[in-house]
């Protein structure tokens, strides 16, 4: 941070949608060369802010000044023009076009065409290439023009995103969740790259719900809260529960309690498993391995490794190829989901919305979705209504689920809410594993700490845990002991006190060689 | 924090969402009347008379009030067959040719059954024989198509719409020959008529309405039992509103598929063995033309609700038989009928346009009518 000279104001933003005020009088500045952490939990209000700045949205109230000018913010071609880009979470880039392709995209101009003439534009490759491989030395990103971006790693096809920015001149650059695709190493790769560009008089805007992250590359952290401004604070003068508790607005416990594993008996035995993707690949590629009741296996690994499909394959929702499993013994392989979850299986599943609930459904219904024809819920072929809402009363008790009554629609619920539910619903049947996807994705602080707390009391009841994540700081506070998945292999296990955040790091990208499995 | 769980009884909210239900369709229709009263002024007609007629038409003496109900009956089964089907995420556009082999199977057992046996039947055995094979004729027809859809992923609107073609030509060779009234009087593609057995005895002396409009109530009764009591009604409703988390919640989404097909063309079937058994007593090429299509529309205006669909099909059976006294009073065409059923329709399928006169806000659910290929 070199001097405080501001390059972007924004001031009294208020942005309301029916039923919710999403950014309320919000104040925020960005000087020139700093990195400045926008912390929030997910509907907080963060990307409603940015998407103002981004000219996506208009705000009801408030002004944005960028270099002291009012900015007009009818479309991100506006944003564009006042040199504000924007990495998107999901990047936008076309996988078959090159670099260079991908980088001309919608800027493709033709300097001999006079201005207001609609050109026949000719694309000059050439000359775009020679800019890209220059922004990208300049920049030290490392990236290839002529490379086609669907054979690009993740991690190089986050720095395509940004040099498209820079070559459309963006001098503030808006990278919204930008880790949540990475390694740990490649997350290392980008804040080099942020530290270099904003040397180089480049300001970021780095939005993120990671606090370990926050405090080691941001200049100045924003924390919103409910769509306001919480408080900027610096890193020096914070810590992880500070953060955490101006983000939640109340005392969070971050890291889970728990007593060392017991484990008995396997209950989960995976063999030599292989199972293809929706495209017809090979994803799981000859996964073997066993859970234990009373530990908690975590697979870590980064998203897209074959975790998907694995955890489809033994809940009876995805074809098996090859290979086998048993739960509690039983050889369930090629089983559909019905005997399996009678078996004893729980399944928090990864799409909450798209598998775990039925949206229009009450909160009620949805707490039987898996049950509703057992004795307990149905007479013969008749569903007995009143035992149905006595569950959902019980349950919504004992899981604390933050709802209005049992009888509005699951899609009224927020994120954290709708989760609890599914956790409420699986957990509370007589279960021995429970095979839980991403189960604190896109959740608020309090809703994680809560679901952490549920996973490890079933856990301690006996009960064996696969735990599938892509953070790893979940993986490593909940497991006992944790795989890593690359590419549809189990390349290393370790029990958790062995493990280090940098050798899970290094497996997680690939490093088979260093993969000695002590497990 | 203290939640209160029992802040809403659920009859409450039954009745809440029972109104919600109806406040679109009910502003539709009103918006449609407004519109139609407009264009029969343009068209230099007196809308006040126009619509007296229409309702003294459809509702003004016993005879009107038979008629109505007499129109109702075939659009209350093929509405509720596609009200099902919707509700299991399906679009049975196939109602019309369902129902058309329902007739023809029904109108076959109906008068040639006697003859294969050489002998009379009792009509305890012969009328519900007569509409169970009408109701199994549907069901076959539409089972397939649900077989496809669920094995295949063959999309069952383009596939409803073949079969259609299939059973309507069919049907039209089969009246025209093998199946044609044999008297040789006869030129019309017609059945012969059936055997007094199978026909349905009339509840009023003189009336046309028959217990096939009661039967219709009663079956409409049954439908919303189904859906909204049973385990079936549970699987149904969870693999139209999230195939993705019925597979998840182990129900068997392809049985389900097959199933609702099944009971959605057993319905169709219903409509038409009822149209030979309790009216027409044969049937005649051309005679059932549009029911199965407008089933479409009454399910669309009823919010797939079998009560909805009741109201829907008394609607449009009032519209359809109140037009004569309407043309008779005014001088009015009866293709304006039509116009002012579309009307309705724009407005219940584009309700953005009631939303937007009425400012009313959206409660963000839609209705899912059916789903993308193989889906």
């Amino acid at each position: 941070m070199a001097n405080k000279e501001i390059v972007l104001e924004a001031k009294g933003i208020t942005k309301k949608f029916p039923g919710v005020l999403a950014n309320d009088e919000v104040d925020f500045d960005l000087y020139r060369g700093e990195i400045h952490a926008l912390l929030g939990e997910n509907g907080a209000g963060k990307s409603t802010l940015m998407n103002v700045l981004y000219g996506l949205y208009k705000p009801d109230s408030g002004e944005v000044k960028v270099e002291g000018n009012l900015m007009q913010l009818d479309s991100p071609r506006d944003a564009i023009h006042h040199g504000v880009g924007m990495v998107h979470q999901h990047f936008m880039l076309i996988p078959v076009f090159t670099v260079t392709e991908n980088i001309m995209l919608g800027a493709e101009t033709d300097h001999r065409a006079k201005p207001n003439e609609m050109p026949l534009v000719k694309l000059d490759r050439k000359e775009v290439a020679q800019k890209v491989a220059a922004l990208s030395h300049q920049y030290g990103l490392d990236v290839d023009p002529e490379a086609t971006v669907g054979n690009l790693p993740v991690g190089l096809q986050q720095r395509v995103e940004i040099v498209k920015a820079l070559y459309r001149n963006a001098k503030i650059l808006i990278l919204d969740e930008p880790t949540a695709v990475l390694t740990p190493q490649e997350a290392e790769d980008l804040f080099r790259i942020m530290h270099e560009l904003t040397d180089k008089g480049v300001s970021i805007i780095f939005i993120t719900h990671k606090l370990k992250e926050v405090l080691k590359v941001a200049d100045r952290i924003t924390v919103m809260r409910a769509g306001r401004v919480v408080g900027t604070a610096t890193p020096k003068e914070s810590t992880e529960q500070s953060l955490a508790e101006m983000m939640v607005g109340r005392e969070v416990i971050l890291t889970v309690q728990k007593k060392p594993a017991q484990p008995t008996d396997v209950v989960l035995e995976v063999n030599d498993l292989r199972v293809k993707d929706v495209r017809g690949l090979e994803s799981v590629r000859g996964v073997s391995f066993e859970v234990r009741a009373g530990e908690v296996l975590g697979i870590a690994g980064v998203q897209g490794n074959g975790q998907t499909e694995l955890a489809e394959a033994l809940t009876g929702l995805r074809h098996i190829e090859s290979g086998h499993f048993t739960l509690s013994g039983r050889d369930l392989t090629g089983r559909p989901p019905r005997p399996i979850t009678e078996t004893g299986l729980a399944h928090i599943p990864e799409d909450r919305q798209r598998h775990g609930l039925v949206l229009s459904y009450s909160v009620a219904d949805n707490m039987v979705l898996c049950d509703y024809y057992q004795p307990r819920f149905s007479r013969g072929i008749v569903i007995q209504q009143n035992q149905v809402d006595a569950n959902a009363q019980k349950l919504i008790k004992e899981y604390d689920v933050r709802t209005p009554s049992a009888f509005v629609s699951a899609g009224k619920l927020s994120g954290g809410n709708q989760q609890k539910v599914i956790v409420a619903r699986e957990l509370s049947r007589p279960v021995k594993l429970v095979i839980a996807s991403q189960p604190t994705r896109g959740l608020d602080v309090g809703s994680i700490e809560y679901i952490h707390k549920q996973i490890i009391a079933m856990r301690d009841r006996g009960v064996a845990v696969l735990l599938i994540s892509a953070e790893l700081d979940e993986i490593m506070s909940l497991s006992d002991r944790i795989a890593v998945m690359y590419r549809g292999e189990i390349v290393a296990t370790v029990d958790r006190k062995d493990a280090t955040r940098e050798q899970l790091g290094l497996w997680m990208a690939g490093a088979h060689e260093t993969a000695s499995s002590p497990a | 924090m203290q939640v209160d769980t029992t802040s809403k009884s659920p009859s409450q909210g039954i009745l809440r969402s029972a109104l919600d239900a109806i406040l679109i369709p009910f502003l539709a229709i009103l918006t449609a009347v407004i519109l139609g009263g407009i264009i029969i002024a343009v068209v230099r007609g007196n809308p006040f008379l126009a619509y007296y007629g229409l309702i003294q038409g459809s509702f003004g003496s016993a005879k009107a009030l038979s008629e109505t109900a007499v129109w109702a009956t075939p659009y209350i089964f093929a509405g509720l067959a596609v009200a099902l089907a919707f509700k299991g995420g399906l679009f049975n556009i196939g109602a019309e040719g369902q129902l058309a082999l329902g007739a023809v199977f029904s109108a076959l057992i109906g008068y040639a059954l006697p003859e294969w046996l050489g002998r009379d039947i009792p009509l305890i055995i012969h009328l519900p024989l007569t509409i169970i094979i009408g109701m199994a004729a549907g069901a076959f027809w539409a089972a397939i198509v649900g077989f496809l859809k669920a094995y295949t992923g063959g999309h069952e609107v383009i596939n409803t719409i073949m079969m259609n073609y299939i059973a309507l030509n069919t049907i039209s060779y089969l009246l025209n020959g093998p199946m044609k009234d044999r008297d040789p009087n006869n030129v019309i593609a017609r059945t012969p008529l059936i055997a007094d057995s199978a026909r349905m005895p009339a509840i009023f002396e003189g009336f046309r309405i028959h217990w096939g409009f009661v039967l219709a109530l009663l079956i409409a009764l049954l439908v919303w039992w189904i859906l909204n009591k049973t385990t079936l009604g549970f699987e149904i409703r969870t693999v139209g509103s999230n195939p993705d988390a019925a597979k998840y919640a182990g129900i068997n989404v392809k049985r389900t598929i097959i199933i609702t097909m099944t009971l959605s063309g057993m319905l169709a079937g219903m409509a038409g063995a009822l149209e030979v058994t309790g009216l027409n007593f044969r049937h005649e090429l051309g005679f059932s033309i549009g029911y199965g299509f407008d089933a479409i529309a009454i399910a669309l205006l009823g919010k797939s609700h079998p009560l909805g669909v009741v109201l829907a099909s008394i609607l449009f059976a009032a519209m359809r038989n109140g037009a004569t006294r309407m043309q008779f009073l005014t001088q009015l065409p009866v293709d304006l009928i039509s116009v002012l059923q579309a009307l309705i329709l724009l407005f219940v399928a584009a309700d953005a346009i009631i939303r937007y006169i009425y400012r009313i806000k959206s409660k963000g659910e839609r209705v899912v009518l059916t789903r993308g290929w193989g889906g």
